[in-house]
């Protein structure tokens, strides 16, 4: 199936960061000292849970790839029990377990049915795999060596190369710059007294939170939330990141490879997630490159000039300033005019800013979209576990709206000003013409 | 599966999902379907037209994806992108996709603004215009997308190799974005004539999920759609396959730092299948006992075990509207060559020619199909899809419903039998993907 357009994905990513309206979340503490969201719903026969950790690839410390090879173990043996084991815990109750790590974020998380006889039968074993994993030697070596392949195929992908260069390049050597997937030398050197010293700093009380959804009272969110965490180690949250370096003067960067297509993107460190200016530069990115078809990035590089099929921008808010990011791809031979076309559409909307009706456009898709945003158990648990990790508000989603009504175009004109240097900001050309 | 968990499962099964969807078909033919779903004030609006790259034929491949772009390009009474605009000022969201079997454009929107979306749709059924400019960049585009898409993904390039080799003569064989010569040489008329000769309310369904009333829906349905008179649709000659009597093999070699391998079995799909349709669901079934998590046998035997593969997995999709394949594909392990892997595969399906799954085995693969229809229940916009696939193949969507009852009927005797049955290899297609050094050793 091909989906028109790529953007729809890129943006839902965007809107994945957001947040939602009259929902009634609840907070408290385990006995232990997690952090618990939960939001009670009753339409459904569905328990969803993630457990989230500070615990990404900024925290590998010079180990690059360390954290994404701890999370993958998670899964590989606990105590007495191996990795098929596990799995049939889950599975043989129809449950479906997940894990992963980003750069900021670590998680492992759980969708069961509700009935308590059900539950039961996962909760133990998803607390104890999170939080006592055995990281079994053979296991270590399977998972690595599946990291070193998926990490020489990186190398081979157009697209990832793009990703890995601008994100070495815009951040050099903040905890940023290489991604989870970590470096053939790293990897290999990775011991497991360095897995288990990673797990036993990270996977800890103080540094975790934890969201619930779904079919459960709040009595039995309790229970439950309790029984997740209840093989938790005591420990201290992760301490904050280091602020990233700003890009002091522009740079292009070209890596030759072989492709019929020219991969442009170009950006550089803006947004951390609890930044005053959040709402002018989201509100304005919206405008630019962040909403589907109507934004001008999209409308003068493809609609005006059908030279790409995906072009968008956008703020990745993270821990410590995330980047701004604007991106292409066109055939080799018009990849001059597209990466001028970019610069000079951002420098343009820096000097000029939003007209009124691009605001009022934007203001009516973000304010009208925003019961979008909820409308499932899934939306709801994706939303409480970025509330409960960055440590938001938690009448972040009902004040979502106001803030965004509240931005003028003055406010986003200056905050573009501010804060988007198109003199600063390294350029990743990759393709035959470089 | 203990007794436990086989009550609490079967109680699931209790929940049908025909008690809140309901049908209607209007005069001209076109199809409304509508699943009401209370937990938040937003809808779903999906409209499925009954063609897709399996229609096309060659010298024209990829026309009805690039008609799909087209749609978005002004009617007699919009401009060009004026469509997106509305939507997106009314706080919707909205794209397309094209398959092989069908082409959908779908909104989700808040629930009071269905109508813009339904009138919208009703517009462009019939009265798209096609502008020189217009289609001259957005076929520019598609080819973009090819490039992007297919021709810079080695593995995206060898399944579209693999489709074209296993299937010789039905159209299974044509990818949906069509090959860049014809894509090269797709004129406007072509879309335009395409669009004439699909876009009518008797090849279309309207999918509807979300807060709304479906007897209301259906009401605004037959406001904007009634008037618009049936087309006579006359669908493309058959074109069967012809039937394969050995092995087919493939090689591609490509910017990879890993080989990747992919079989493929023709088997039966539901539609227009003329046997015992348990075969089908033993078929799914087996799927479930090699790949259906990290407890089944490919992970267990093929990426631990024997460490044979870095990914690998099988995949069966009993719902096209043609002719299908069981697939099995995967990385090699660095220390092992395609080969190997290819023989793992065949050591796996031996197996289970010779022996019967285990009762435990089964189980697990039930309990997961059951819950998964639960959790499938809290994506609106997956409910519209599986409605709106079933019925464009031609399939009634009330099996949703009894699909739980179908896959518990199969037992460990099923899965052998279509084992032995259809993993015959005169039926295999074996393509794999070298990296580009290798050619030149």
């Amino acid at each position: 199936m091909i989906v028109k357009n790529l953007l729809f994905i890129v943006v839902m990513m965007w809107a994945g960061q957001q947040a939602a309206f009259a929902l009634d979340i609840q907070s408290w503490h385990t006995k232990n000292g997690v952090k618990v969201l939960f939001v009670e719903s009753h339409d459904l026969p569905i328990v969803d849970v993630r457990f989230t950790f500070k615990a990404g690839s900024s925290r590998d410390g010079g180990l690059y790839g360390v954290s994404r090879l701890v999370n993958a173990l998670l899964v590989e043996g606990s105590g007495n029990y191996n990795a098929e084991d596990i799995a049939l815990a889950f599975e043989s109750a129809g449950a479906e377990m997940g894990h992963d790590s980003l750069r900021d974020m670590a998680w492992t998380s759980l969708r069961s049915l509700s009935e308590p006889a059900l539950l039961a039968k996962t909760t133990d074993m998803f607390a104890r795999i999170t939080a006592l994993p055995s990281f079994p030697q053979d296991a270590i070596d399977r998972d690595r060596n599946a990291m070193l392949v998926s990490l020489a195929n990186r190398k081979n992908e157009i697209a990832k190369v793009v990703e890995d260069t601008f994100f070495h390049q815009v951040y050099k050597d903040h905890a940023y710059a290489v991604g989870p997937h970590g470096t053939e030398k790293t990897l290999n050197a990775i011991t497991r007294q360095d897995l288990l010293d990673f797990h036993g700093r990270f996977y800890v009380t103080g540094n975790a939170a934890l969201a619930i959804v779904g079919d459960l009272t709040k009595q039995q969110a309790r229970d439950y939330a309790e029984r997740l965490t209840a093989h938790l180690k005591q420990g201290e949250a992760a301490r904050p990141l280091a602020k990233s370096q700003t890009v002091k003067q522009a740079k292009t960067v070209r890596v030759p490879f072989k492709a019929t297509q020219t991969h442009i993107r170009q950006g550089q460190p803006v947004l951390s997630r609890k930044d005053p200016d959040y709402f002018s530069l989201y509100v304005g990115n919206h405008i630019l490159g962040g909403s589907g078809f109507s934004s001008r990035l999209m409308q003068e590089i493809r609609e005006n000039r059908g030279l790409s099929y995906s072009v968008y921008s956008y703020f990745l808010p993270m821990e410590s300033s995330g980047p701004f990011e604007m991106a292409l791809q066109t055939k080799t031979q018009q990849a001059q005019e597209a990466a001028r076309l970019l610069q000079e559409l951002l420098t343009e909307f820096i000097a000029n800013g939003p007209s009124e009706q691009e605001l009022e456009h934007a203001k009516k898709n973000i304010t009208g979209s925003f019961p979008l945003k909820l409308d499932s158990n899934s939306k709801i648990v994706d939303y409480l576990a970025l509330i409960g990790f960055y440590d938001l508000p938690l009448d972040y989603l009902d004040n979502f709206n106001a803030n965004i009504l509240k931005v003028t175009a003055a406010d986003i004109q200056d905050a573009f000003k501010r804060r988007v240097k198109p003199g600063q900001m390294i350029r990743v050309i990759v393709g035959e013409s470089s | 599966m203990d007794k436990i968990t086989f009550i609490v499962l079967t109680f699931f099964l209790a929940m049908p999902i025909h008690a809140s969807t309901s049908e209607k078909i209007l005069d001209n033919g076109m199809k409304i379907i509508v699943r009401e779903d209370h937990r938040a004030p937003v809808v779903v609006s999906q409209i499925w037209y009954r063609i897709g790259s399996t229609y096309e034929h060659d010298g024209i491949t990829g026309v009805s994806h690039a008609l799909e772009h087209m749609m978005f390009k002004g009617t007699e009474n919009l401009k060009p992108g004026e469509f997106s605009e509305i939507i997106a000022a009314n706080g919707g969201s909205e794209n397309a996709f094209t398959s092989r079997d069908y082409t959908a454009y779908f909104q989700r929107i808040a629930k009071d603004r269905l109508e813009i979306c339904l009138k919208l749709e009703a517009d462009r059924m019939r009265n798209v215009v096609f502008l020189k400019g217009e289609y001259k960049k957005e076929v520019a585009v598609v080819r973009e997308e090819r490039r992007w898409r297919v021709d810079n993904k080695p593995r995206s390039k060898l399944f579209e190799q693999f489709y074209a080799t296993a299937f010789l003569t039905s159209p299974v064989r044509i990818p949906t974005i069509g090959w860049m010569d014809d894509l090269q040489q797709l004129e406007m008329k072509d879309a335009a004539d395409w669009y004439k000769k699909w876009y009518a309310p008797n090849n279309a369904t309207l999918v509807v999920v979300g807060d709304v009333n479906s007897e209301d829906v259906f009401s605004l349905a037959e406001k904007y759609f009634a008037g618009i008179e049936p087309s006579n649709i006359e669908p493309p000659k058959l074109r069967p396959e012809i039937e394969q009597n050995g092995e087919r093999r493939l090689n591609l070699y490509g910017q990879t730092a890993s080989p990747y391998l992919i079989m493929g079995f023709k088997t039966p799909v539901l539609k227009g299948f003329e046997g015992d349709v348990k075969d089908i669901y033993a078929l799914d079934v087996l799927s479930g006992i090699l790949d259906g998590g990290n407890s089944a046998r490919v992970a267990k035997k093929m990426l631990r075990g024997d460490e044979i593969a870095v990914e690998a997995g099988t995949s069966y999709d009993p719902y096209d509207r043609l002719g299908g394949l069981f697939l099995f594909a995967g990385t090699p392990n660095e220390k092992v060559s395609p080969q190997t892997l290819e023989q793992a595969f065949i050591d796996e399906i031996k197996d289970l020619q010779d022996n019967p799954v285990t009762q435990q085995e089964l189980e697990r693969v039930k309990a997961q199909v059951i819950a998964s229809k639960v959790f499938d229940r809290d994506s609106m916009f997956n409910m519209g899809m599986q409605i709106g696939m079933l019925d464009s193949v031609g399939l009634d969507w009330r099996l949703i419903d009894s699909y739980v009852d179908s896959i518990n009927s199969i037992n460990a005797a099923d899965i052998q039998r279509v084992a032995r049955k259809y993993f015959n290899k005169n039926k295999l297609t074996v393509a794999t993907l070298w990296p580009e050094k290798e050619a030149q050793e």
